[in-house]
C-alpha cells in the first residue's frame, strides 16, 4: 500500500477487512484502519510545555517510530524572566532574592552560591558561626531535594501518589526548620554576603537534631518500599545509559555525573566552606543508568546526615555576620570573580563583573539544571517514550533554573 | 524469588497506613486548614507593615519618608510621596512624614530587604496571610492606612525582635533626650556667662556695688548654674 496516501483510513478498507472486522465498534474500525499501511512512517509528538511529567514548562518535541524514540529535541524559555538583566540592573542585595527562585527547592544553596562569589569580589570574611549555618542549611537542602527528587521520580515511573506522598511528609519537617530559621519555607532569602542574615532562634538546634536522629529511620523505609522493588529496577535498570566520556565532555555535573562514575564533587574538589573539616564519602555509581542516578540520591542523603549531626553539636557562639560588610552602599572594587559550590543539582556558579557601581556590570549564572538537560536526547534515543519520562526525572532539573 | 521486593515495599505502605493512626506526629503531617491552623512561626513573614506608636495610626506613624526603601526593594514595589511639611517623631525632632506610602502586594516578593535597609524601625513584616480579593487592581494596592499597625501588633508576632527594635528606639530616645539636656545647658550656662560678663563691667564701671562682687564667681561654678530651663 502507498505510504503517501490521504490519511483518511477508510479509504484503506477492503472486503477481507469488513468481513474480520463485523463484530467491532466503529472506533475500533478506525482506529484500526488509520494505523494499517503506515509502518516505519515517523511521528512527531511534542510532549509538553503542559505535559504533566515534563517537571514545569518544559517541552520535548519527540520523533516516534511507534513506540521508540528516533529524535529528541529539548524545548525549553517558557519560564524566562530576564534573571541575569534584572541582576544587572539592581544593587548587589537585590539579586539576592532573585537566586531564590532560580531553583526554588533548593534556595538556600543558591543563596550559598550567590554569596560566595560577591565575597570573592569584595574580599569579604565570613565569621565561623556563619559558615557552620551555611553547612547545615546547605546540607538539609542537599536531603530535602533529593528526598523530593526520589518521589517525583516514582511519580514519573506511574507510582502515583504514595511514595511522592512520603517523601513530602518528610520534606515538611526540614521545610519546618528552614521556615523558623528564615521566615519562608522555599523563599529563603537568608544569606548576605559575609555571613547570614540573622542568627538562628533559640531552640533550632536541638530541633534540628531531632530531625537529622530520625531521618535515618525514613530512609530505610524508603528504601524496603523501593529500592529493592522488582517494578522499579525493570523500569530503571539499563534504561537512560550516560557513559562517564560523554558526562564529562558535556560539562554534566552533580549526582548525574557521579552516577556515570566519575569522581567529581566540589565539595571536595574546592574545599569551599568549612567542608574539609567534616570526612564524607563520594557515591559513585556503575552504569550510569536510571537506577543508578536514584541510588547515588539516596546514598548522599545518608552522607549529608553524617556531615549534619558532627556539625549540629560542633556550631560555635559568635556573630554571623562580618562586621565590615554593609548592606547599603555596596560597592566592590572593579573586578570579577567567579563562586561555584555543589548543590544538590550540581555545580551552580555565579559570575560576576563589578566595574564599581553598586550594580554588577555582567552576572552570569552556570546553572547545573540546563547543563544536565542537553544531552538527554542522548540518553533517550532508542528507547521508548515511558523510558524517556522516566529518563528526564532521573536529570532532577528545575524550569525555574533552567530558563532563568 | 521474585516478588519479595514488592511484598516488602506493601508491609512497608501497611506500617505508613496503621502509623498515621497510631503516631500522627511522625507520619500525618498535614492539618484540616481552615478549621485547624499551624501557629505561625517567630520569624515568618509575609508583607510589610508600617509600625505606629500613638492611638491615631495616621499622626503616630514612625516612617519618616526617607524613600530608602523604596529604593532598595528589588522588585520596585514601593511608592511614596514625602509631606511638604514637618512633625515631631516620637523622639521630639521635626521630621517629614509620608504622604503617601503605597505598596503593591501583587508585586511585592516577602524578601524583606525593606525591613532590613529602614533605619528608623518603621517597616516591619506581618504574618497575615489571607489577602486574597475580589478587586486585582486596587484591592491589592495597599494605602497606608492598611499598613499601619500598632507596636503592640508587632509585639505581639514577633517578640524577640519587637524587644531589639524597642531597646534601638529607647536608646535613640535616650541619646536624644540627654543631647537636648547637654544643649539646653551649654545654652544655659553660656547665657549666663555672658549674663556675668555684662554684670562683671557693670561692677567695675560703677563705684559702690558691693553686692554684685560675691554674685561675679557665682555662675562660673558648675552646681550654681541653673537647672536646663528654655533661658533665651
Amino acid at each position: 500500500m502507498d505510504p503517501t496516501a490521504p490519511v483518511d483510513g477508510t479509504q484503506f478498507m477492503t472486503f477481507h477487512d469488513l468481513a474480520y472486522d463485523a463484530g467491532k465498534t466503529d472506533f475500533q474500525r478506525k482506529a484500526q484502519s488509520v494505523g494499517q499501511g503506515r509502518e516505519g512512517e515517523l511521528l512527531e509528538v511534542a510532549m509538553g510545555p503542559q505535559h504533566p511529567s515534563t517537571h514545569g514548562v518544559f517541552r520535548m518535541d519527540v520523533v516516534l517510530d511507534g513506540e521508540t524514540v528516533v529524535k529528541l529535541k529539548p524545548v525549553f524559555g517558557y519560564l524566562h524572566r530576564n534573571h541575569e538583566k534584572i541582576a544587572e540592573n539592581t544593587s548587589y542585595l537585590g539579586s539576592m532574592p532573585y537566586t531564590d527562585r532560580l531553583d526554588y527547592f533548593c534556595s538556600l544553596t543558591n543563596n550559598w552560591a550567590y554569596a560566595l562569589s560577591v565575597e570573592k569580589l569584595a574580599g569579604l570574611q565570613v565569621p565561623e558561626r556563619a559558615e557552620y549555618i551555611r553547612l547545615i542549611t546547605a546540607e538539609l537542602t542537599r536531603v530535602l531535594n533529593h528526598t523530593c527528587l526520589a518521589g517525583f521520580l516514582l511519580q514519573d515511573m506511574g507510582a502515583l501518589g504514595t511514595p511522592l506522598m512520603y517523601a513530602f511528609r518528610e520534606r515538611e519537617k526540614i521545610l519546618d526548620l528552614i521556615e523558623s530559621l528564615t521566615g519562608a519555607r522555599m523563599m529563603c532569602n537568608y544569606m548576605r554576603f559575609g555571613g547570614c542574615r540573622c542568627d538562628l532562634p533559640p531552640g533550632w538546634l536541638d530541633a534540628a537534631k531531632k530531625v537529622v536522629a530520625e531521618y535515618p529511620r525514613f530512609l530505610d523505609e524508603f528504601e524496603t518500599l523501593l529500592s529493592g522493588n522488582e517494578i522499579l529496577m525493570a523500569r530503571t535498570q539499563g534504561v537512560g545509559k550516560l557513559s562517564a566520556e560523554l558526562a564529562i565532555s558535556a560539562g554534566i555535573t552533580g549526582p548525574m555525573l557521579r552516577a556515570s562514575g566519575v569522581d567529581y564533587d566540589l565539595r571536595k574538589v574546592d574545599n569551599y566552606g568549612i567542608y574539609s573539616r567534616y570526612p564524607f564519602r563520594v557515591p559513585l555509581g556503575d552504569h550510569g543508568d536510571v537506577y543508578d542516578r536514584y541510588m547515588i540520591r539516596m546514598l548522599e542523603m545518608r552522607e549529608s546526615l553524617k556531615i549534619l549531626e558532627p556539625a549540629l553539636k560542633d556550631i560555635p557562639e559568635g556573630p554571623v555576620v562580618d562586621p565590615k560588610a554593609k548592606l547599603r552602599g555596596f560597592r566592590p572594587k572593579a573586578g570579577e570573580a567567579y563562586g561555584r559550590i555543589e548543590t544538590p543539582k550540581g555545580e551552580l556558579g555565579f559570575y560576576l563583573i563589578s566595574d564599581g557601581s553598586p550594580n554588577p556590570y555582567r552576572y552570569r549564572v552556570r546553572p547545573p539544571s540546563l547543563i544536565n538537560l542537553t544531552i538527554l536526547e542522548d540518553m533517550c534515543l532508542g528507547q521508548t517514550v515511558a523510558d524517556a519520562i522516566v529518563t528526564l526525572g532521573s536529570v532532577d532539573i528545575v524550569l525555574g533554573e533552567v530558563d532563568r | 524469588m521474585l516478588g519479595t521486593g514488592i511484598l516488602k515495599g506493601m508491609v512497608e505502605t501497611a506500617k505508613n497506613f496503621a502509623g498515621s493512626y497510631t503516631d500522627p506526629a511522625n507520619r500525618l503531617t498535614t492539618v484540616e486548614y481552615p478549621e485547624q491552623r499551624i501557629a505561625s512561626k517567630e520569624n515568618a513573614r509575609q508583607f510589610p507593615m508600617l509600625i505606629h506608636d500613638t492611638e491615631d495610626p495616621m499622626k503616630g506613624l514612625r516612617c519618616v519618608a526617607c524613600q530608602i526603601c523604596e529604593k532598595e526593594c528589588p522588585p520596585q514595589c514601593i511608592y511614596i510621596v514625602k509631606s511638604k511639611d514637618k512633625r515631631a517623631d516620637y523622639k521630639g525632632q521635626m521630621q517629614f512624614y509620608p504622604a503617601t506610602f503605597d505598596i503593591d502586594i501583587s508585586v511585592c516578593m516577602s524578601c524583606q530587604i525593606c525591613v532590613e535597609v529602614c533605619p528608623f524601625e518603621s517597616i516591619k513584616m506581618d504574618t497575615e496571610f489571607e489577602l486574597s480579593n475580589t478587586d486585582r487592581f486596587g484591592g491589592l494596592l495597599v494605602h497606608k492606612e492598611q499598613l499601619a499597625k500598632s507596636n503592640e501588633h508587632y509585639r505581639k508576632i514577633h517578640p524577640t525582635e519587637a524587644a531589639a527594635s524597642d531597646a534601638v528606639l529607647a536608646a535613640e530616645t535616650a541619646k536624644a533626650q540627654a543631647k537636648a539636656k547637654a544643649d539646653a545647658e551649654a545654652k544655659a550656662k553660656a547665657a549666663a556667662e555672658a549674663k556675668a560678663k555684662v554684670e562683671a563691667a557693670a561692677a567695675a564701671g560703677p563705684v559702690g556695688a558691693t553686692a554684685s562682687a560675691p554674685a561675679a564667681p557665682k555662675p562660673s561654678s558648675p552646681a550654681a548654674a541653673p537647672p536646663a530651663a528654655p533661658a533665651a
